[in-house]
């Protein structure tokens, strides 16, 4: 590993005016950061440690949501009633997500920013796009099996590993950033971006931008909602896919749904394709296969990984009964 | 491995050298390792100590306060091995950096209980025959007296979310307050710690016992 110096501000104007620099990174938990360091993917000089001006509170915010300090661990945000009662899809997201050691370790804000999976991306002695732009993407002809299905590129195909973002998105959550040129909010989905032709970045946030905060709007939706993971084992382990779904049914019809799906995109997938198609129509298997299918047209998989189309529409099917059997 | 020998030659006393792929930084141009002054309490004794910025919790653990009980299985997070207690939370201390535990508290399984007076999960794991090579076991046990703590204060796992507190996705109240452990629940709470011997059926055993006996938890 290489060594670096080590900071610990205790406020965000410190951790923000010391991240100017070059080769910067934020630490907080370290389950992700910590491992590319130690692989030699990631060089930081200096570890800025953001651990102390993150806040670890959740509140309720005036307009009926909650927010959620950047540095509350992921076993603590799981655990808190309200998340439990009005956001069950993002408690059993989390609790999806993992091992009990990382989620005690693991934070909101560096949830968001881990790292693709992508064991090419995870080996320095390979090319990448994503870790060594120009160099090129074998995972594309190599071991994709479990990489993206949609909107991949010719540069990148992997996946966003996340399964507390692809709750996120399907909440419409805001994140909210302070960096040199001051504070800001970033709607999800938007925090992450596409691959196109620039894999090296992640996200829209600049570098030395802070991730402060994580803002849940008041969705009474969600209180009848769930997240389903499918992966090769059954627990421990990240999702082959995953769905994130919320549904709300009056007189047999769908009056408002929120779908997302992990693992088959460079970012947390929200099917809105799929919401459109169902609302209004009848809750019914039948036309919650229907709007899997046209999220789904689009999907492009590769050769090894076709599996995952069925696997999602079946799963996107499944969450949806569930919740429209619950009454 | 390369950090196993990273973590000896600083010992030795040559810790200029940056070990690892030769295109993250090249030996010529390696910058100097960082050193950083921390004091840490680990088993209740406190330790003043200057760390290589670099170095991991379990390796402070293991190579200079010589605490061989957490064990380095993976290194990566992913085999629960290097399992301690932070402020009495189960943490990895594969993926900790000390430097960043300045004025924390660490509990290993020497701090939990010695021979002559097992904590009550130490003394479940013997009676259990809970282990063959017994290199898991360390975290294993740190690993569960953090799931009896859990479990104690009503945070929830992935199964008791699906099966009790909220069927479905439901608007009905969540339930708090202490939760009981059954084998899903247990299986599931410990799946971050495997046990290659594949000594599952007496860990669970042992975990259970103590649950019932509800004296694991600190
Ligand atoms: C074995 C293993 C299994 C795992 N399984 C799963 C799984 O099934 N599902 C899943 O979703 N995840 C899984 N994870 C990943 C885990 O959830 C992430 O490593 C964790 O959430 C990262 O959070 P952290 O606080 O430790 O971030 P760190 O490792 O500290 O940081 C991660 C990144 O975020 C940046 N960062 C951190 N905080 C901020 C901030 N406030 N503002 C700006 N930048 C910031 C850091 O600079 C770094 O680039 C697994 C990890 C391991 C090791
Ligand atoms: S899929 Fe992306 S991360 Fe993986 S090798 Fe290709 S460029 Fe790198
Ligand atoms: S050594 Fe820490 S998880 Fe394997
Ligand atoms: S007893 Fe040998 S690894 Fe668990």
């Amino acid at each position: 590993m290489r060594p670096f110096a080590y900071h610990r501000p205790e406020t965000v104007a410190a951790a923000v005016a010391q991240a100017g620099g070059a080769d910067v990174m934020y630490l907080a938990g370290g389950t992700n950061l910590v491992d590319l360091m130690r692989l030699g993917v990631l060089t930081p000089a200096t570890l800025v440690d953001v651990t102390r001006v993150t806040s670890a509170t959740i509140e309720q915010t005036p307009g009926g949501g909650l927010l959620v300090g950047a540095g509350v661990r992921n076993s603590d945000l799981t655990a808190h009633p309200l998340v439990r009662s009005r956001y069950p899809l993002l408690a059993e997201a989390l609790l999806a997500g993992a091992s009990g050691q990382l989620r005690n370790m693991a934070t909101v804000g560096g949830n968001l920013l881990q790292r693709t999976r992508c064991s090419y991306f995870q080996d320095v002695t390979k090319p990448c796009n994503k870790r060594d732009p120009g160099s090129g993407c074998p995972a594309r002809t190599g071991d994709h099996r479990n990489l993206a299905i949609i909107e991949h590129s010719e540069h990148c195909v992997a996946t966003h590993p996340s399964d507390m973002a692809v709750a996120l998105v399907a909440l419409g959550a805001l994140v909210h950033v302070e960096g040199a040129a001051g504070a800001r909010q970033v709607p999800m989905p938007g925090l992450h971006r596409l691959p196109g032709d620039d894999p090296s970045r992640d996200t829209v946030l600049v570098p030395g931008e802070l991730i402060t905060a994580v803002e849940l709007p008041a969705l009474p939706l969600a209180a009848r909602s769930l997240y389903r993971k499918a992966r090769d084992r059954a627990s421990f382990s990240f999702a082959a896919v995953s769905v994130a779904a919320a549904l709300q049914v009056e007189q047999g019809v769908v009056r408002d749904c929120r779908i997302a799906l992990g693992s088959v995109a460079h970012v947390p997938w929200r099917a809105g394709r799929a919401e459109d198609a169902l609302r209004g129509a009848p809750a019914t298997e039948q036309e919650f296969a229907r709007a899997a299918d046209i999220e789904l047209e689009q999907a492009r998989p590769l050769p090894l990984n076709g599996y995952k189309v069925p696997l999602a529409r079946n799963l996107i099917v499944r969450a949806l009964a569930d919740l429209a059997a619950v009454r | 491995m390369r950090e196993s020998w990273d973590s000896r030659e600083r010992i030795a006393g040559r810790a200029g050298r940056v070990t690892g792929q030769a295109n993250t930084s090249g030996d010529a141009a390696a910058p100097p390792p960082v050193g950083a002054d921390l004091r840490i309490s680990v088993n209740g004794a406190w330790h003043a100590l200057t760390v290589d910025t670099r170095e991991s919790l379990l390796d402070t653990l293991r190579d200079r306060l010589g605490l061989t009980g957490a064990k380095k299985g993976c290194d990566h997070g992913q085999c629960g091995a290097c399992t301690v207690l932070i402020d009495g939370r189960r943490v990895l201390s594969c993926l900790t950096l000390t430097v960043s535990l300045d004025d924390e508290s660490v509990t290993t399984v020497e701090g939990l209980g010695l021979p002559g007076a097992p904590h009550p999960l130490q003394r479940a794991f013997v009676e259990h025959d809970a282990l063959q090579c017994g290199f898991c076991t360390p975290g294993q046990i740190c690993s569960a007296v953090g799931v009896l703590a859990e479990a104690a204060e009503g945070r929830p796992s992935l199964v008791t979310h699906r099966d009790r507190a909220h069927p479905g996705g439901s608007a009905e109240p969540v339930i708090t307050g202490a939760l009981p452990l059954d084998e899903e629940e247990i299986r599931e709470r410990m799946s971050g710690n495997l046990c290659r011997c594949g000594a599952y059926p007496g860990i669970l055993a042992a975990i259970a016992e103590a649950a019932r006996a509800g004296e694991g938890a600190r």
